[in-house]
C-alpha cells in the first residue's frame, strides 16, 4: 500500500491544488506534499513493502535510490519555491503547483515500475507535466523552447514506445510462466530472450531514453529548455526529469547484459556518452548564457552516466552515485542562479555580471555549485567521476580516460569563466532587483551540504544500496 | 481473413503516401484520418476471433484515430487559416522516392528479423515503414500542422507493431499509445493555436531565435 501511495499522494496533491484559490494556499501545499512524499519515501526504505500488481510496481535498490533523488530534490524545489513565488510570478499561472506535483507522482511511477510499459508511461507524464512550466513567459522565446521541447521529446518517447515492443517481442519465446516485460522475469529468462530483437530494443530505447536524457546528438532541445525555463524548472528539469530517463536506460542495460549482450550495448553506451562530452565542452566554450551553460553541462554530465553503464564494473557504481550527485548539483546550481537573475531583474547575459556582488550568500553557494559540478574534491561528483575513471582504466580504455580528463579541464574553464563573472564581474548598471530570501538560500544551502556529506562520506546503507543496484547492472561496488 | 488484413496494410501504407505527397493541408489530414480507420479494422482482421477485447481496441482507435483527432486538426486549421504546405524542405517529387525507398528499406530489415509468433508477415514491414514515413514527414515539412500529422504517422506505425502482441501483452500498452497520441496531440495542438496568436502564422520555421 505504502508503494501506491507514494504516487498516488502527489497525484491526489496535484488535483487538490488546482481546487485551492490563490497563490497563498497553494505554496504552503506544494511544501506540505513534498514533506509527506519525502516521509514516505524514508518509510519504504526503512522497511521495504512487497511488491503489488502482480509485480509491476515494486521497489529494488536501483529505483530506491532514483526515487529518494527525486523525492529530496523535489523537497528543495518546494522550499525554494516559497521564497520564488514571493518575488516572482508564479510560472504556468494556477497550474504551476498541480503541475509541479503531477511530475513528483509521475517520476515516483517512474522509480516504481518494474514493467517497461509502466515505466515508459511515468516517463512519458513526466514529459507532459512540465511542459506548461516552461511556457510560463508566454512570449516567442519560450514559445519556441516548448515547442522544440515537446517535438523533441515526443519523437523520442515514441521510437523508445516502440522499442518496448521490440523487447515484447524478443521475449515470445521465453517460458509460457514468464510475466511479459517485467524486468524480474525478463532477467531470470534472459538467455531465452532473442538476441537480435533484444539489440533492437536497446537501440530504440537508448535513442528514445537518450532523448529525454539529452544525450548528444539528442540534447538539441535541452538548452533552449533549461534556458527559458524558470530556474526551479530548470532544477527539477535537471535533475529529476534525466534521473528518471537513467532508471530507465539502466533497466533496459540490466536486461541486456544479463542476456549476454554486453558486448553489443557497450560500445554503443561509450560512444554517446563520449560524444555527449565532447559536444558540451565545444558549446560551453562560447557560452555566455548562464542557463544554457548550465544545459550543456548537464549534457556532459549525461555523458558520463553513459559512459559508466556503458564501462560496467565499478563504472556502474559510479554512475548511480553521479546520479545522485548530478541531481543535487544541478539543484544548487540552478537554485543560485536563480537567485542571480532576481537580483539582477532579467535573465539576460549582459545584465548578469556582478549580480551577486551584493548578495554574498548566493554567490558563494554559485561558487560552491561550480567546484562540485566540475569533479572538484572535496564534492561528491569528485568521487563519482574518480569511480569511472578508475573503471575506465581498469578495463584498458586508456584513450577515453585520457579524452574525458582533457575534456573537464575544458570544461572547468568554459563554466568557470561565465559563472566567476557572475559572482565577481563588474556590475552592469542595470536596475536592482530582489535581495536575499531565507527559503531561497536554505534550499541550495542544503543541497550544497549534501553534495559535501557525498564527497567526504557515504553512510552505510547508501552504500549497500548503490552496491546492489550497481550488482543489478552487472557492476560492483569498489 | 488474412488476405483482408494484407489489403489493410497495404491501404495504410498508400495512406501515409498520400499525406506525404500533397500539398493541400487538408488532404493532408483526411489521409491520416483514412489511415486511423483502417488500423481500426485491422485488429478485427487479424484477430477474428477476438472478443470484446479487440472490439474495445477497434473501436477506440476509430473514435481517437479516425474522428477526435482529425476533427480536432480540422479545428485548428480553421482556426489558424492554413490551407497549403509552403515550400517543403524535400520537394513532393522527392519525397514521394524518399518514401518507396523507405518502404524498401523495411521489408529489407523485417525479412532479417525473426517474426513474432501469430504475427502476420506483413504487420512488422508495414509497421516500421509507417514509422519512417511518419518521421521524414516530422522532420521535412515546416508547417506545425503537418508536422503534427507527421507524428500521427509515427504513433500509427507504432501501433501497428504493437498489434503484435496483442494477446499476449496486457491491455495497458494500447491504453498508453492512445492515451499518449491523445495528449500529445492535444497538447500540441494548444501550442500549435498559441503560435498562431503569436505570429499569425503556423510556421514553426518562424522558431529559430534560440540557436547557437
Amino acid at each position: 500500500m505504502l508503494l501506491l501511495a507514494l504516487i498516488l499522494v502527489p497525484a491526489v496533491a496535484a488535483l487538490g491544488a488546482s481546487a485551492l484559490r490563490g497563490p497563498a494556499r497553494r505554496t504552503p501545499w506544494l511544501l506540505l506534499g513534498a514533506m509527506t512524499h519525502l516521509a514516505l519515501v524514508a518509510a519504504v526504505a526503512i522497511t521495504p513493502p512487497r511488491p503489488v500488481f502482480h509485480g509491476w510496481i515494486a521497489l529494488d535498490a536501483l529505483g530506491l535510490v532514483v526515487l529518494a533523488t527525486v523525492s529530496a530534490l523535489f523537497a528543495a524545489v518546494a522550499v525554494y519555491a516559497v521564497g520564488y513565488l514571493r518575488r516572482a510570478h508564479s510560472p504556468g499561472g494556477r497550474a504551476f503547483v498541480g503541475c509541479l506535483l503531477a511530475f513528483l507522482a509521475a517520476a515516483s511511477l517512474v522509480a516504481l515500475s518494474h514493467h517497461f510499459a509502466l515505466l515508459w508511461v511515468g516517463l512519458e507524464a513526466t514529459t507532459l507535466a512540465l511542459a506548461p512550466l516552461i511556457f510560463h513567459k508566454h512570449d516567442r522565446r519560450s514559445l519556441e523552447a516548448v515547442w522544440k521541447y515537446l517535438v523533441i521529446s515526443s519523437v523520442g518517447i515514441a521510437l523508445a514506445l516502440l522499442g518496448v515492443f521490440f523487447l515484447a517481442t524478443a521475449q515470445a519465446g521465453g517460458p509460457p510462466g514468464a510475466r511479459p516485460l517485467v524486468v524480474e522475469d525478463l532477467i531470470a529468462y534472459a538467455d531465452r530472450l532473442h538476441p537480435a530483437w533484444l539489440q533492437a530494443a536497446f537501440v530504440f530505447l537508448l535513442i528514445g531514453f537518450g532523448t529525454k536524457m539529452g544525450l548528444a546528438p539528442m540534447h538539441t532541445w535541452k538548452p533552449d529548455t533549461y534556458g527559458e525555463a524558470p530556474s526551479l524548472v530548470g532544477a527539477l528539469m535537471a535533475g529529476g526529469l534525466t534521473s528518471c530517463a537513467f532508471l530507465g536506460l539502466a533497466r533496459v542495460t540490466a536486461v541486456a547484459t544479463a542476456a549476454g549482450s554486453g558486448p553489443f550495448i557497450r560500445p554503443l553506451l561509450l560512444g554517446f556518452g563520449v560524444l555527449s562530452l565532447v559536444v558540451a565542452a565545444a558549446f560551453l566554450i562560447v557560452q555566455t548564457d548562464v542557463k544554457r551553460l548550465l544545459a550543456y553541462s548537464s549534457v556532459e554530465h549525461m555523458g558520463l552516466l553513459a559512459v559508466g553503464l556503458g564501462v560496467g564494473g565499478v563504472g556502474a557504481y559510479g554512475a548511480v552515485l553521479h546520479m545522485i550527485n548530478n541531481a543535487m548539483v544541478k539543484g544548487l546550481l540552478f537554485f543560485a542562479v536563480g537567485n542571480a537573475v532576481l537580483r539582477a531583474g532579467t535573465g539576460a547575459p549582459a545584465a548578469l555580471s556582478g549580480a551577486l556582488r551584493r548578495a554574498p550568500a548566493s554567490g558563494f553557494l554559485l561558487l560552491v555549485g561550480l567546484f562540485a559540478v566540475t569533479g572538484s574534491p572535496p564534492f561528491g561528483p569528485f568521487l563519482s567521476e574518480f569511480a569511472i575513471l578508475g573503471a575506465l582504466f581498469h578495463a584498458g580504455h586508456y584513450w577515453i580516460a585520457a579524452i574525458m580528463l582533457a575534456l573537464f579541464a575544458v570544461i572547468f574553464v568554459g563554466l568557470a569563466a561565465r559563472i566567476l563573472e557572475v559572482v565577481h564581474g563588474p556590475p552592469s548598471p542595470s536596475a536592482p532587483g530582489v535581495g536575499e530570501d531565507p527559503w531561497r538560500l536554505a534550499a541550495p544551502a542544503v543541497l550544497a551540504i549534501a553534495v559535501l556529506t557525498l564527497g567526504v562520506f557515504i553512510p552505510g546503507p547508501l552504500f549497500r544500496a548503490l552496491a546492489e543496484a550497481a550488482g543489478t547492472l552487472g557492476g560492483g561496488a569498489p | 481473413m488474412t488476405r483482408v488484413a494484407e489489403l489493410l496494410l497495404l491501404l495504410v501504407i498508400l495512406t501515409s503516401f498520400l499525406a506525404l505527397g500533397t500539398a493541400r493541408v487538408s488532404a493532408c489530414i483526411r489521409a491520416v484520418a483514412l489511415q486511423g480507420l483502417l488500423l481500426g479494422l485491422l485488429p478485427l482482421a487479424l484477430y477474428p476471433a477476438g472478443g470484446a477485447h479487440i472490439w474495445g481496441l477497434a473501436v477506440g482507435t476509430v473514435l481517437v484515430k479516425a474522428v477526435v483527432l482529425p476533427r480536432f486538426l480540422n479545428w485548428a486549421i480553421r482556426e489558424a487559416a492554413v490551407r497549403r504546405e509552403v515550400e517543403p524542405r524535400v520537394g513532393y517529387p522527392m519525397s514521394l522516392l524518399v518514401g518507396v525507398a523507405a518502404v524498401a528499406a523495411a521489408f529489407a530489415i523485417s525479412s532479417r528479423l525473426p517474426l513474432p509468433e501469430q504475427a502476420h508477415e506483413m504487420l512488422v514491414p508495414a509497421a516500421l515503414a509507417t514509422v519512417m514515413l511518419g518521421l521524414f514527414m516530422l522532420t521535412t515539412r515546416s508547417k506545425a500542422v503537418v508536422q503534427v500529422v507527421g507524428y500521427l504517422i509515427l504513433e500509427n506505425g507504432v501501433y501497428l507493431f504493437g498489434l503484435t502482441h496483442v494477446e499476449r501483452v496486457p491491455f495497458l500498452v494500447e491504453v498508453g499509445v492512445l492515451l499518449d497520441v491523445f495528449v500529445a496531440v492535444f497538447i500540441m495542438g494548444i501550442v500549435v493555436f498559441h503560435i498562431n496568436r503569436e505570429f499569425d502564422s503556423l510556421d514553426s520555421s518562424h522558431l529559430s531565435a534560440l540557436s547557437d
